[in-house]
């Protein structure tokens, strides 16, 4: 047999206190379509920067068929017949697809020649592989998905035996997802190689031969795809981690609180992300939002905190209506927003936990009448928020970017719970924390729930959502695929996760 | 950034590349045959060994301190105002406008507030259309106000030689205000300290700058409006996460900048020329950039830095008339070392102290 035309030998790869790929073992067998499944976050895009020569693997061994590389940047990857597709295209917009395929292979000062060469080439590509562009066509006015084209086409150029696909559908539309696939079965078919890096379950199994699935920077298992389903796909992806037993008493839902309607929005590409979603959540429940990330539960948070204007739809808090209104606005409709990214968006990390403990609550006259900040009561708020959740230390001065994980996460919930707000939406409220905390938060989630709140409660991690929410809402590709109750067997709600399975609601 | 201790970070690493600066300016003495000794004693007796000189270093210092204000008060937002320059020539015709109209009828301490609100009103105008361009627009600020700089020079040169200039006078400038409108010198003041100005403009505006200082660090600090800047600056995601309109506080900022930078106009204007005249600012709008980095956007900082720059100009000055072989040309030369070195390389040294004094322990995912 030959060898395989990529094969990782414990390729480990730490950043700072991340440890993004840890003892990778793959092999990609020339002439196959190899997927590469996982949440975010699991460490697909880390393993193939490294196999790009972006990063440099701490440890571990590549084999390109079978003769061990070393890569240091694109250009080995490239002579080594790699060829990436990104996620973000990396073309020059105002030029032709001629000029961006012949970008950086030029082949001399001049370039009559290469540019003639260039397009022989390219005929000769569109044969071969029906990837049909117009060379002279300027790339910013095409469409996303003759761009990804183009993207293919220059690593082709570049003479790529081994393509790699970083989530090459998320800008798609259907339709340009099913042509792209066709091209990539095609490149498979004329005997190139091909690494498709995605979290989508049907996307896999539409197309690949082989699939790989990621968690936790680990790669947790390989299938052949014919042998496997996207219910096991997606146990492997979301983990069977131990139950953690969270004690509560049933439910005593009240009045509608939060209220969504055929909820619509459009990213800044233009793309769908929430495809009309309608919701309720009552005072004293928890309605938990379960999905492989990236299906729109971002998108859904935001819309409801304010952030993201939908396009369509509407938001009612306490029955009046809320859509379009900006984040001050919905706080002061007592609507409290835990974002799921504490870094980029809850937190200012490079401030002192103080200022962080009034963060969105800064106009409240409680911390200063006039335009000047009342300091000591600002102090004093952030010192109260530190002890009712034991934030440790409990230093206000600190900065914020100075304390772990899960005391950033307590000091972003204490000062959104301790607003006793009606209702609160929360993503990932226990990303990146330790056990010990874990607990404490869920703890007081339910507190809130059982004090008569709305909580909307979004998570990647299926057993979080299943303990804690009253009733689960499974989100796929934007819409929302069914109501199930908190006890439903893991595996249905997998494969609703997987967008295979409709709900029975 | 890694953090580095206080003293390092706000006294070592400036102190460390204004050295390296003057290192250079030294060799470059040295290769046109003169003593960089000498210079160096000819550039701090300028500065500091005689009152007048004293006098005339506080007198740039202020304006140095106005503009420096204006582009750290941006800073904080993560705008970069390069306009300065512009705002503060604008600020100059509010100023001078308000003298022309009103020194015929009343005393300086009556004209002066009217003279700074139309410094800073029109300096406003100057920082704010491009703050607005940037926010609503996505026109980019750097461009804007350079663009502005230049519109600000050709409406001046027009307005002065069309509208303000004395009919019949070769030179370009507005009449000279009536002594009623001339800002008193601190002459009085300095003399408690022992010290005669003699001609130098040191005046009222150098006390108003201080001031300006201390409103600065309280808008900053401790207003809720200067916490939202700093927020925005700093992490704009959260900032709208926070209900923060970043439209809003990207035109504040830049009107609040223009406003100051329009404010050093009431110096040259009404403290030492005693009309409107061509490129009021001189330079020090640029010079205010330089200040505002080696001052680390700090109001304490911006005076130290801003009394730095006073020094080598006054000292400069001397220089030049002290040793004809140093041209003034030269002097521009040592200026501009010191701003490359203090204000544009700042963190040369960065790494090599990283070495010496960041705290040990895990590093952090980047």
């Amino acid at each position: 047999m030959a060898a395989p035309a990529i094969e990782l030998i414990g390729i480990d790869k730490r950043f700072g206190p991340v440890h993004a790929n840890r003892n990778i073992h793959l092999r990609v067998e020339g002439g196959t379509i190899h997927g590469i499944v996982g949440e975010n976050g699991a460490g697909k895009s880390t393993l193939m920067s490294i196999l790009y020569g972006f990063y440099q693997a701490d440890a571990g061994e590549i084999r390109v068929n079978g003769r061990p590389v070393r890569i240091r940047d694109s250009q080995d990857a490239i002579r080594l017949g790699i060829g990436m597709v990104h996620q973000h295209f990396m073309l020059v917009e105002p030029f032709t697809v001629l000029e961006n395929v012949m970008l950086g292979v030029e082949g001399g000062a001049l370039l009559a020649r290469g540019r003639a060469r260039a397009r022989a080439e390219l005929q000769r590509l569109e044969a071969d592989y029906e990837l049909r562009v117009d060379p002279d066509a300027v790339v910013g006015d095409l469409p996303v998905g003759l761009q990804q084209r183009v993207e293919i086409l220059k690593a082709l150029y570049r003479g790529a035996e081994i393509l790699i696909l970083d989530e090459p559908t998320g800008v798609l539309t259907p339709e340009e997802a099913d042509h792209l696939f066709r091209i990539l079965a095609r490149l498979r078919d004329e005997g190139k190689t091909v690494i498709l890096i995605t979290h989508k379950l049907r996307e896999i199994l539409a197309i690949t031969d082989r699939v790989s699935v990621m968690r936790q920077g680990e790669i947790v298992a390989t299938r052949e795809t014919a042998a496997t389903g996207a219910e096991e796909l997606a146990e492997l992806m979301v983990g069977r981690r131990v139950l953690l037993r969270v004690e509560k008493g049933p439910a005593r839902p009240g009045p509608v609180r939060l209220g969504v309607r055929d909820l619509r929005v459009v990213d800044a590409q233009g793309v769908e992300r929430l495809r009309g979603v309608s919701l309720d959540v009552r005072a004293g429940e928890i309605v938990g939002i379960a999905g492989v990330s990236g299906n729109g539960q971002s998108e859904l948070l935001e819309a409801i905190a304010g952030i993201r204007a939908p396009a369509a739809g509407r938001i009612e808090i306490a029955g009046s209506a809320a859509q379009g209104l900006d984040p001050a606005r919905m706080r002061a409709l007592r609507l409290a927003h835990v974002p799921e990214d504490r870094h980029r968006m809850g937190l200012v990390t490079r401030f002192e936990a103080r200022e962080n403990a009034v963060l969105g609550y800064h106009n409240d006259p409680r911390y200063g009448r006039g335009a000047l900040i009342d300091r000591a009561a600002v102090l004093a708020e952030c010192r109260r928020q530190m002890e009712s959740f034991d934030v440790r230390p409990p230093d206000p001065f600190l900065k914020v970017a100075n304390f772990s994980g899960g005391n950033q996460q307590k000091i972003v919930l204490a000062r959104e719970i301790g607003r006793d707000p009606e209702v609160l939406i929360v993503g990932q409220p226990t990303r990146g924390v330790d056990v010990g905390a874990i607990e404490q938060i869920h703890r007081r989630l339910i507190a809130l729930r059982d004090a008569g709140k709305a909580i909307l409660l979004v998570s990647v991690e299926l057993d979080e959502i299943r303990s804690l929410a009253d009733r689960i809402l499974v989100m796929f590709d934007g819409r929302i695929m069914g109501e199930v109750p908190p006890d439903t067997d893991e595996a249905r709600i997998g494969l609703m996760m997987a967008g295979v399975a409709e709900g029975a609601a | 950034m890694t953090p580095l201790p206080r003293w390092v970070e706000y006294g070592l690493m400036p102190v460390l590349n204004l050295a390296l600066a003057f290192l250079l300016a030294g060799l470059v003495v040295l290769l046109i045959g003169e003593s960089p000794l000498e210079a160096v004693r000819h550039i701090i007796y300028g500065a500091f060994g005689y009152g007048e000189g004293i006098g005339f270093t506080l007198y740039y210092s202020t304006n140095f301190i106005l503009t420096g204000l204006a582009v750290a008060v941006a800073f904080h937002a993560a705008q970069f105002n390069i306009g300065a320059e512009g705002q503060a020539y604008l600020g100059g015709l509010g100023a001078g406008l308000a003298c022309l109209a009103l020194d015929r009828h009343l005393p300086w301490w009556a004209i002066l507030p009217f003279a700074m609100l139309g410094a800073m009103v029109f300096g406003m105008v100057w920082g704010a259309i491009p703050g607005w361009l940037q926010a609503r627009r996505g026109a980019h600020v750097v461009i804007t106000t350079i663009m502005f700089n230049f519109l600000a020079a050709s409406l001046m040169g027009y307005l002065i030689v069309n509208h303000l200039k004395v009919p019949g006078n070769a030179s370009v400038q507005s009449r000279t205000f009536e002594p009623g409108a001339r800002l008193p010198k601190l002459e009085e003041t300095m003399r408690l300290l022992g010290l005669d100005i003699g001609g130098a403009p040191l005046n009222i505006t150098f006390p108003i700058a201080l001031l300006a200082c201390l409103a600065v660090w309280i808008l900053i600090w401790r207003s809720k409006l200067g916490y939202e800047i700093r927020v925005f600056g700093a992490n704009p995601t959260a900032a709208r996460y926070a209900g923060i309109r970043g439209v809003r506080i990207t035109v504040t900022v830049m009107a609040i900048s223009g406003a100051l930078a329009g404010l050093m106009a009431v110096n040259p204007v009404m403290g030492e020329q005693n009309r409107i005249f061509l490129d009021i600012p001189g330079g020090a709008g640029f010079v205010g950039i330089a200040v505002a980095l080696m001052g680390r956007a700090h109001p304490l900082g911006i005076v130290l830095a801003a009394l730095l720059f006073g020094v080598l100009y006054q000292g400069g000055a001397e220089l030049a008339f002290e040793m004809p072989s140093i041209t003034r040309d030269m002097v521009v030369l040592i200026q501009g070392l010191a701003i490359l070195f203090a204000g544009a390389m700042e963190q040369l040294f960065r790494p090599a102290l990283l070495q010496l004094f960041a705290p040990r322990g895990p590093g952090r995912a980047g």
